[in-house]
C-alpha cells in the first residue's frame, strides 16, 4: 500500500534551496490558516501572534517551556525521520514513547536508593530505549514478515501500550487514588536548566547528542547508506546486495528506541515518576516535526524549536485564543508540508 | 451465559457496528478506485461534530444525520485536493486530516459551545436501530455496494480507475473523475457513520472517534476491498466489543482497562496472521 508513493514523496531533491523552500511554504500557509481562525475567534491576528513571540522571548518560564517542549519533539521527529529514511511511516511513535516513559519510570524507582547519577541514568535510558525500540520492532516484524501496514499496527499499538501503561499504573504504580507513581532515585534525576521555574532539563543535551549521532550515521556510515538506499529504492538496494528485510526491521528498532528515549525528557528531566498521559501527543507530532524537517537531523532540530515555539507558545496565550488553535494548526503544517513538496519540485522541473 | 445473546444484545452490537461498517464500505470504495484514505478517521469525527452541530441547531436527528454525511462530503473535498490535484503523498495527508480533524473538532466545539471535552445535549436516536435511518443507511449500502461495483457504470468506471487507469484513458475518460465520484460517496458514508456515533448516544465527545476508522481501514484490506466482506468484518469487530460491555456488566472480573484493548488487539491479530494483503489490493492504489 502506498509504498511506491512514499518513496517517490520522499526522493531527496539534492537541493538545499528547494527543500527550504517547500518548508518556508507550509509554514507561511500555516501562519495563514491559523489567521484566519484566529479571526473566526474573533481576534486580531496580529495582536495574537505578535503577544505569542513577546511572551515566549520576554519571559524566561516560556523560553524554558519552548525548549522542554522542542526536546521531546526532536527526539520523536528524529524516530519519525529515521523511520521514514527507510521508506517507512512510523506513526507508533506515540506508543514509542509511552513505552519508554513505563520502563523509564519503573528502572528509576525500583533502583536502589544510593544509585549514583553515572550507572542511575544511563540504566533508564538504556530502559526506555529497550521499551520503545521493542514496540517499534513489532511494527516492523509485522511490515517485513506479514506485509502489514505499517501505519495501521502503529495505530493499534499506540492505543494498546496506552491502555496497559494506564493499567499498570493503575494496580501496581499509582499511588492510592492518585495517577502518579513513586518518585524515581535522587540519582537518576536529570538536573534542571531553570529558566524561571519551567520544566527545562538537561534532556536537551541528550536530544542534541541524538541529533548528532543520527546525522553522522546517515551521512558517513555505510548503515546509514543501507537505509536511506531501502527507503529511495528497495528494489535496487535488493540488487546491490542490502537484506531490505533485515535494514526495515532494525530501522523500526532504531526509531522506537529514540522516540523511547523521548521518556528522559518527561521522566528523569521533569515529572521523576510515572504519570498518566505524560508527554502524551509528543509522539504524533513528532511526525509533523520530521515531515517539516524533511527528514535530515538538522531541519528536524529546527522543526522541533518551531513546533515547540507553537506548542508553548499557544499555552501562553491560552488566555487570547483557545488552545485547541494551535492544536490544529499543528496538522496543518503536515498537510501544508506534504502539498508543497510536490508543487516546489513540479515547479523546478518545469 | 445464555442470557447474554438477547435482542437487546443485537440491537448493541448492530448500534456499534454501524460507524465501523459505514465508514469501512466508504474507505473500500475510496480505495477501489485508487485513492488511500487513511483519513476515515477524520471524516468519523468531522462527521460526528457536524451531526450534534446540526441537530443541535435544528432540532432534529435527521438533520444530523445530512450534517454528517457534509461534513464527510467536506474532507473528501480537502482529501482529493491536496492528493489528487497537488499530488501529495495519500498516506500523509490522511495522517494529517486525522490531527486536524482531533484538534479541529475540540477548537469548534470551544468555539460554539464553550466546551472542552462535550457537546451540548442533542435530538438523538437513542437505542432504537429499526428507527435509525443510518442503521438502514448501513445495510442498503451492504447490499447495493457490491452490486454497484460491477452493474453501474459508476462502479466500473471506479474499478478500472483503481486498476487500470490507462484503460480509462484509452476511452477518454480522466481517471480522477471516477475517483472523485467515488470517494465522495464513500466521504457521505462515512460521514453518516461518523453521525451515527454522536446520534446513538446524544450528544459529541472530544476524540470520540477513538480510532474506529484505522480499524475499518484494516478490516478493508483483510475483506481484500470488498465493501460488503468489510462490513460484516467490521460486525465482528463490534461483536467483540458488545460481548465486552456484557461481561463489564455482569462483572466477570477482567479489568475494564484491558476489556477495551480488544478490537485493536484483535486487529492487530488480525493483521499478524491473515498478513496486511489479503487478497489483492487494487492495481493502481495510491500511484497517480
Amino acid at each position: 500500500m502506498g509504498e511506491r508513493s512514499l518513496v517517490d514523496w520522499l526522493r531527496p531533491s539534492a537541493n538545499l534551496k528547494r527543500e527550504l523552500e517547500a518548508a518556508l511554504i507550509a509554514v507561511l500557509f500555516a501562519v495563514a490558516i491559523g489567521s484566519v481562525l484566529m479571526l473566526i475567534a474573533g481576534k486580531a491576528p496580529g495582536y495574537v501572534w505578535s503577544q505569542m513571540l513577546i511572551r515566549t522571548f520576554s519571559d524566561s518560564y516560556w523560553t524554558g517551556q519552548l525548549l522542554y517542549k522542542a526536546t521531546g519533539l526532536a527526539l520523536t521527529g528524529l524516530a519519525v525521520a529515521l523511520a521514514l529514511d527507510a521508506g517507512l511511516f512510523n506513526i507508533g511513535a506515540e506508543g514509542q514513547l509511552t513505552a519508554g516513559v513505563l520502563a523509564c519510570a519503573v528502572i528509576g524507582t525500583s533502583l536502589p536508593e544510593s544509585t549514583p547519577a553515572i550507572l542511575a541514568i544511563p540504566l533508564c535510558l538504556a530502559g526506555a530505549a529497550a521499551a520503545g525500540g521493542l514496540v517499534g520492532g513489532v511494527i516492523g516484524v509485522l511490515r517485513v514478515t506479514r506485509d502489514a501496514h505499517e501505519v495501521i499496527t502503529s495505530i493499534m499499538l499506540n492505543a494498546i501500550v496506552a491502555g496497559l501503561a494506564l493499567y499498570a499504573g493503575n494496580t501496581v504504580l499509582f499511588k492510592g487514588g492518585t495517577t502518579t507513581g513513586a518518585p524515581i532515585v535522587e540519582g537518576a534525576r536529570l538536573p534542571q536548566l531553570g529558566f524561571g521555574g519551567s520544566s527545562a532539563s538537561v534532556a536537551i543535551v541528550i536530544a542534541i547528542l541524538a541529533i548528532a549521532l543520527v546525522w553522522w550515521l546517515r551521512s558517513s556510515t555505510t548503515i546509514g547508506q543501507a537505509w536511506r538506499a531501502v527507503g529511495r529504492d528497495p528494489d535496487a538496494a535488493r540488487s546491490v546486495g542490502i537484506d531490505v528485510a533485515k535494514v526495515r526491521i532494525f530501522a523500526m528498532v532504531g526509531s522506537g528506541a529514540l522516540a523511547g528515549i523521548a521518556a528522559a525528557n518527561f521522566v528523569l528531566g521533569h515529572k521523576h515518576a510515572f504519570e498518566e498521559g505524560l508527554g502524551r501527543g509528543t509522539g504524533l507530532l513528532g511526525i509533523s516535526v520530521a515531515l517539516l524537517g524533511r527528514t535530515h537531523p538538522a531541519g528536524v532540530a529546527i522543526a522541533a524549536l518551531l513546533l515547540g515555539f507553537l506548542s508553548s507558545g499557544g499555552l501562553a496565550v491560552a488566555d487570547i485564543v483557545p488552545k485547541e488553535l494551535i492544536e490544529m494548526l499543528q496538522g496543518v503544517v503536515v498537510l501544508a508540508v506534504a502539498c508543497a513538496g510536490p508543487y516546489v519540485r513540479r515547479k523546478a522541473v518545469a | 451465559m445464555s442470557d447474554v445473546f438477547t435482542l437487546a444484545f443485537l440491537a448493541q452490537l448492530i448500534r456499534i457496528a454501524v460507524p465501523y461498517a459505514l465508514a469501512a464500505m466508504g474507505g473500500a470504495i475510496t480505495e477501489r478506485s485508487g485513492v488511500i484514505d487513511l483519513a476515515l478517521e477524520a471524516k468519523l469525527l468531522f462527521g460526528a461534530f457536524a451531526a450534534a452541530a446540526f441537530a443541535h441547531s435544528t432540532g432534529s436527528a435527521y438533520a444530523g444525520v445530512a450534517g454528517g454525511m457534509m461534513a464527510g462530503v467536506a474532507v473528501t473535498g480537502v482529501q482529493l485536493f491536496c492528493s489528487l490535484r497537488l499530488r501529495a503523498d495519500q498516506v500523509i495527508v490522511g495522517v494529517a486530516l486525522n490531527v486536524i480533524a482531533l484538534g479541529g473538532t475540540r477548537f469548534l466545539l470551544q468555539l460554539i459551545y464553550h466546551e472542552g471535552a462535550n457537546s451540548p445535549q442533542v435530538p438523538a436516536f437513542g437505542h432504537d436501530v429499526v428507527t435509525n435511518p443510518i442503521v438502514w443507511l448501513a445495510f442498503i449500502a451492504a447490499v447495493a455496494l457490491p452490486f454497484a461495483l460491477v452493474r453501474t457504470r459508476w462502479g466500473l468506471r471506479l474499478r478500472a480507475a483503481g486498476d487500470r487507469p490507462d484503460s480509462l484513458v484509452t476511452v477518454g475518460v480522466a481517471p480522477s473523475n471516477p475517483r472523485i465520484y467515488a470517494a465522495l460517496v464513500g466521504g457521505a458514508l462515512t460521514g453518516a457513520g461518523g453521525a451515527q456515533l454522536t446520534l446513538s448516544v446524544g450528544g459529541f465527545v472530544a476524540d470520540m472517534s477513538g480510532g474506529r476508522g484505522y480499524i475499518a481501514l484494516a478490516m478493508v484490506i483483510l475483506a481484500g476491498w470488498r465493501p460488503a466482506l468489510a462490513a460484516v468484518a467490521c460486525a465482528g469487530i463490534a461483536f467483540a466489543e458488545a460481548f465486552n460491555i456484557q461481561l463489564q456488566v455482569s462483572d466477570v472480573g477482567i479489568p475494564n482497562e484491558l476489556a477495551q484493548l480488544v478490537p485493536y488487539v484483535l486487529t492487530l491479530l488480525v493483521l499478524a496472521i491473515a498478513g496486511g494483503k489479503h487478497g489483492k489490493p487494487p492495481r493502481s492504489l495510491g500511484k497517480l
